[in-house]
């Protein structure tokens, strides 16, 4: 299901270069910051594969990702959910492997294996023994060029079953579930691609036909639309082998025409109240802001920070910790290709007042400290311990081969250049406090913008008190 | 393909002659030779306090994971006074040396280190992940946390806020309802394993902080405890900054064992009902009294399990997943503590396909009893053993594999005799163990849904006597 960018940038995973011995003999002096870079190599296939190698030994073992451009955002009018019904038919097997034989292969291998969708993009990686790398090439390979020799209306009304459970399990019976498709649909007009969930519709779900499937593969699923990372114990020019031996057959495809995505702006406050199955009342405040890796989304993220990461951060210290009026407080750019969303939701402790009154209370105290921001930008040191969160995160995710080789692939796909990975740092460390302030002023405008309540549901039931 | 072709293919062929080849398809490419798991040696050191420090070596990356064990956790909680061990650990960052909380938070934010405390059954933990460029100014914060945690009165009553707060929002999730009514079925009340590791309401509104100061005091002695430390370090370098900052640490005492009565065995199968009105799914949560860490099945029990619902191709999950599409996942697990935890068989399932998955569930925990196909053993032994390297690719999956070690006293050949134990586990050793350990006719049944909607069904399919169970009650 879609991936979502926690409050650090710890989900961004970055690379360092490994200090040989010979580095190591040149090493800075003490103090210098570590460099962040990752060796890879990169090539294309001549059905337009984009191929993209790293060398890690640490364990023996390696990460196959490989990125579809394709997510819910080129999704149909009536077929919405559709990407990730389409990624969970991925795994059903293909010409050359039996429905079931996906999964079997690569656990009798010692491999895992997972894939994930969102709105602008569907992943699918393994993490195996690296004697085993012909084994998800084969099986990667067979996936991307003969998927549909195998699917059948049965098989996808068996996944459609298993979507509608996911969906069920992750939104419905989930606390405040339905809050999380409120909000896109509120802050995104109809034909805008973000306004559906990823999930999709459950009468969109039941819709979905064999036919679409075909239709899907045929237009998003081609080589040309596809990049491929290999990390891990490998020697790069034999897995250079490897790849053009298995992917050398699978037939490129048609172009895929960009995206026309359409504004989004809200032009005055949005107000709603949703009720749900739930002991506390919780607020959401959303604001439109710049897209992933343009001007302005560095600057909301270590907003993020200032505001709700750490027990000294603005609205954690004033709501959570000195006033004790919230259980919890989250801030986050919620970064997307298209265009990003800005979140604060707060979830307010039990109280004797009536829950609109409760967040009203809470929505003011929020709006005074963005007020404190408006006026004085936050201090050095505030940015700066934010800062030092983001740079420690990109190190410490260095340590998994699978998320280099996913990181790789999203700096690839976002700026053309997989190793992004010190220019994405780089973006953090230039900023000022006056920077944080500006896009604060620019983009959280307190007239425009969601605020979206969810309530306890008024009956008692027997879950309630 | 096979292995010699890439051979040959190094050797001979150009790439561009390889990618005109066809790949052969007809079969699935056989993997090499298996490579073999180098464990990061463990380098052993003492403390002057007699502490003991385990150091392993990870130069890829310039981070640090330092890991203080204490082998004490909610198994040590006294009755009546259950969630003590996990309100210790949870006020240990609240204000500490010099620091008060907000002091210490900052200070620990500014490195860019996260630093953490917590408590499982059988252990607490103080944890720190830093750069290592900052560790010499992380470290003495980690040691107050250790050693000088302040139990302000004033923080403990807002952390207790907080925790309450938490149990209350329990009542929303049908998956935390189901585990905590789950674990009361099997238990029972007066058992420390009935009740969820953080307590219950009476008893966080009730502790106090000389409480929190005895149960530190007690425990959290260096005889009683392990630090753990792995990353971009030599043993020789933080020797001495470990003793600068931990060296004044004395044992003061006698540590109290645990002494956790044996459960007895849930003795006939039982059907418990929670209810959830409007729920879209029923959250199913079976099993019984499963087995202690120390078990001599270890490793039948882990191919057997992975077989049942350990992993995507276990049979629960093929099941209920894939061949009926009635949930998005099913799973069962052996939660091996100190004295046997419980065998939990887990699935949220449809509303409208409760009774039938109840069924599924009981035909495929029967089905264990017949003997395994070699495949299906194969595969199984396959994924535990050629995975294994993985738990050791970062810092902190190393330093959670030693703190396996420590806390239940594993020698450190269990790194090295893992796979060959894994492998010899045979198709009669599966049985055995199925036949053993399995029995669900015997096991507790708890499904927390729509009762108006479902209890009907479930009743009329008399899988066993069934009773409802209020929320109160389980969270009492």
């Amino acid at each position: 299901m879609p991936l979502k960018k926690p409050l650090l940038a710890m989900a961004m995973a970055a690379v360092l270069i490994l200090p040989t011995a010979a580095q190591q003999a040149a090493a800075p002096p003490a103090g210098a910051a570590p460099k962040l870079s990752v060796p890879y190599t990169k090539f294309t296939l001549a059905n337009g594969l984009t191929v993209i190698l790293h060398e890690d030994h640490s364990v023996p073992q390696v990460a196959v990702n490989v990125w579809y451009h394709v997510g819910s955002s080129r999704e149909k009018f009536g077929r919405t959910g559709f990407a990730h019904l389409f990624e969970h038919l991925m795994f059903e097997g293909s010409k050359n492997v039996k429905e079931g034989e996906f999964d079997t292969l690569l656990e009798a291998a010692g491999g895992s294996n997972n894939g994930s969708t969102t709105t602008d993009r569907t992943n699918y990686y393994e993490q195996l023994p690296s004697n085993a790398l012909d084994l998800a090439l084969f099986l990667e390979s067979d996936r991307m060029g003969y998927l549909l020799d195998v699917v059948t209306p049965k098989l996808v009304d068996g996944q459609r079953d298993v979507v509608k459970n996911e969906r069920r399990q992750s939104y419905e019976n989930a606390p405040y579930g339905q809050a999380q498709i409120k909000m896109t649909e509120l802050m995104y007009p109809k034909e805008h691609p973000y306004h559906w969930p990823v999930i999709g519709y459950m009468e969109d779900l039941t819709a979905a036909t064999h036919e679409d499937v075909q239709e899907f593969f045929k237009k998003y699923y081609a080589p040309g639309n596809a990049s491929l990372v290999i990390a891990g114990d490998i020697n790069p020019a034999e897995a250079r082998k490897r790849v053009e031996y298995w992917f050398g057959d699978v037939k490129g495809g048609t172009k895929v025409e960009p995206l026309a995505v359409p504004p989004a702006t809200l032009s005055g406050v949005i107000k709603e109240t949703l009720t749900d199955k739930v002991q506390l009342p919780r607020i959401y405040l959303s604001w439109h802001s710049p897209a992933l890796y343009q001007p302005g989304d560095a600057e909301l993220d270590i907003l993020s920070g200032v505001l709700g990461s750490g027990k000294n951060s603005r609205l954690y210290k004033r709501l959570v910790y000195d006033l004790q009026l919230a259980q919890d407080v989250t801030a986050a750019q919620i970064s997307a290709r298209y265009g990003s969303r800005y979140l604060i939701m707060v979830t307010a402790r039990p109280s004797p007042d009536p829950y609109e009154k409760t967040l009203e209370r809470i929505k003011g105290i929020v709006d005074e400290e963005l007020d404190k921001l408006r006026a004085t930008p936050p201090d050095a040191r505030e940015v700066e311990r934010v800062k030092n969160g983001y740079e420690a995160g990109f190190f410490s995710q260095m340590e998994q081969i699978a998320a280099k080789a996913d990181q790789l692939n999203a700096y690839y796909f976002a700026t053309g250049n997989p190793d992004y990975f010190a220019t994405d740092l780089a973006r953090y460390q230039r900023l000022t406090p006056q920077d944080i302030q500006n896009v604060l002023k620019t983009y959280l405008l307190p007239d425009k913008r969601l605020e979206l309540s969810v309530v306890p549901d008024a009956k008692k039931t027997e879950g309630g008190r | 393909m096979t292995r010699v072709f890439a051979l040959i293919g190094a050797l001979m062929l150009s790439a561009s002659l390889v990618a005109q080849q066809a790949p052969d398809r007809s079969k699935p490419p056989a993997p090499g030779p298996a490579p073999s798991l180098k464990v990061p040696p463990v380098q052993k050191r003492t403390l002057s306090n007699g502490l003991n420090v385990w150091v392993v070596e990870m130069h890829e990356v310039p981070v640090v994971d330092v890991t203080a064990i204490v082998k004490s956790g909610a198994a040590a909680d006294p009755t009546g006074k259950y969630g003590l061990a996990s309100f210790t650990a949870a006020m240990l960052d609240e204000g500490a040396g010099s620091r008060d909380a907000l002091q210490l938070s900052d200070a620990i934010d500014f490195l860019g280190a996260s630093l953490s405390t917590g408590s499982s059954w059988d252990s607490s933990s103080v944890n720190l992940h830093a750069m290592v460029s900052k560790i010499d100014a992380a470290l003495p914060i980690f040691a107050d946390v250790l050693l000088h945690p302040a139990f302000s009165q004033s923080e403990m009553d807002r952390v207790r806020k907080q925790r309450l707060t938490s149990l209350l929002q329990t009542r929303d999730n049908a998956s935390a309802l189901a585990s905590a009514s789950f674990a009361r079925a099997v238990f029972g009340p007066r058992h420390r394993y009935g009740t969820p590791s953080i307590g219950n309401e009476v008893s966080n509104g009730e502790m106090t902080v000389s409480e929190l100061k005895q149960f530190h005091s007690t425990y959290y002695q260096p005889q009683n405890a392990y630090l753990l430390v792995v990353g971009d370090i030599t043993p020789d370098a933080i020797m001495p900054k470990l003793e600068k900052a931990l060296g004044a640490w004395k044992n003061v005492g006698t540590v109290p064992k645990p002494t956790l009565p044996a459960t007895p065995q849930h003795g006939a199968r039982e059907i418990i009902l929670v209810d959830k009105p409007g729920a879209a799914q029923s959250a199913i949560r079976m099993g019984w009294v499963g087995v202690a860490r120390s078990t001599a099945d270890y490793f039948v029990l882990d191919v057997m399990n992975t077989v049942l619902g350990g992993s995507f191709t276990s049979r629960l999950n093929m099941n209920l997943r894939e061949d009926k599409g009635y949930a998005y996942g099913a799973s069962s697990s052996f939660d091996m503590r100190g004295t046997a935890g419980p065998f939990v068989a887990a699935a949220n399932v449809q509303t409208d396909k409760t009774v039938e998955s109840l069924t599924e569930f009981f035909k495929e925990l029967e089905g264990m009893k017949t003997p395994l196909s070699r495949p299906d053993l194969t595969r199984a032994r396959n994924l535990e053993a050629l995975s294994f390297p993985g738990a050791f690719e970062t810092t902190s999956g190393v330093a959670s594999n030693l703190a396996e070690l420590a806390v239940y006293g594993l020698p450190e050949s269990f790194f090295s005799e893992y796979v060959p134990k894994i492998q010899a586990v045979s198709v009669a050793d599966v049985e055995r163990a199925a036949k053993q350990y399995l029995q669900s006719d015997k096991f507790a049944v708890v499904v927390v849904g729509d009762l108006a909607k479902i209890e009907k069904g479930i009743r009329a399919a008399n899988f066993a006597p069934v009773r409802v169970v209020t929320v109160d009650e389980v969270l009492k």
